[in-house]
């Protein structure tokens, strides 16, 4: 793991108050980014299975989205989220979360990224996000 | 009620057969862009997924375990900074197996919209579990 881009990435995350109420960070490797959403009871949807809430887990992808988004564009305002799709694959069980987002395309205003999510095993996704996203360029 | 919602601070607004109106408020926590103080995006998919949720539990009259099995948001505008967000969804048609549902959702005015979502549940997920 890449420590000190990850830390400063991570600060850059945790600036945003939602990210610190998820309770999401991310690890880097080179500029290979897993996002991690510990297991938190406030992230239960269904308690009688328990199931993350697939709201949650919606916001966790589209979080690891402008995440990978930071780490191809450092320095940069968060970009605006214009659309997403969540596909819900299995249910989320209560424990820790993982995510990985391709950035399938990152024209001059929209990028086009598609993010994955897992628990146990990464060949069984829990949850899958296609996102269009605008990129502010200041000035 | 559902821890997330429970932390979420979502609150029933109105319910009748098929139809749901939920509320979230404006907390700092919720802010996803400190330089704004306009409350996340994640904040509103959460609440539009669980409205929807509500909205095909009163269609059926009972609560039956459902699961989401596609959501698609537009985000059309961003909130107001400093406000809250209600949602309102819309059950239109359900078959034995999956619950079809559009919502909107909105910060001050019901016909200036931030948000529009269609989604898709899967009903009486108890008989047949999302299983890895």
């Amino acid at each position: 793991m890449d420590e000190a881009a990850t830390q400063s990435l991570d600060a850059f995350l945790q600036r945003a108050p939602y990210v610190r109420f998820l309770g999401m960070r991310v690890e880097l490797a080179g500029d290979e980014m897993t996002a991690i959403l510990p297991f938190s009871r406030h992230l239960i949807g269904n308690p009688m299975l328990p199931a993350l809430h697939g709201g949650a887990i919606g916001a966790f992808l589209e979080l690891t989205a402008l995440a990978q988004l930071a780490v191809a564009d450092p320095g940069r305002r968060m970009p605006k989220t214009i659309d997403i799709t969540v596909e819900y694959l299995r249910s989320g069980r209560a424990q820790d979360t993982y995510a990985r987002a391709i950035l399938r395309k990152v024209g001059r205003r929209v990028a086009n990224v598609q993010v994955e999510a897992w628990q146990d095993s990464r060949a069984q996704p829990i949850a899958g996000l296609t996102g269009h996203f605008l990129m502010r360029n200041e000035g | 009620m559902a821890p997330h919602a429970d932390a979420l601070g979502l609150t029933l607004v109105s319910i009748e057969k098929g139809r749901g109106t939920m509320s979230a408020p404006w907390r700092e926590e919720f802010v996803g862009d400190p330089e704004t103080e306009v409350i996340a995006s994640g904040v509103v998919t959460a609440l539009i997924d669980h409205t929807c949720g509500l909205a095909i539990n009163s269609a059926m009259g009972e609560m039956v375990p459902i699961a989401t099995l596609d959501l698609r948001i537009d985000y059309l505008r961003p909130a107001a900074p400093r406000s809250g967000v209600t949602a309102e969804a819309h059950a239109y048609r359900l078959t034995r197996t999956v619950g079809f549902v559009r919502a909107e959702a909105w910060d001050a005015d019901r016909n200036d919209l931030v948000a529009t979502a269609q989604a898709a549940f899967m009903l009486n997920t108890r008989a047949q579990p999302l299983k890895g």
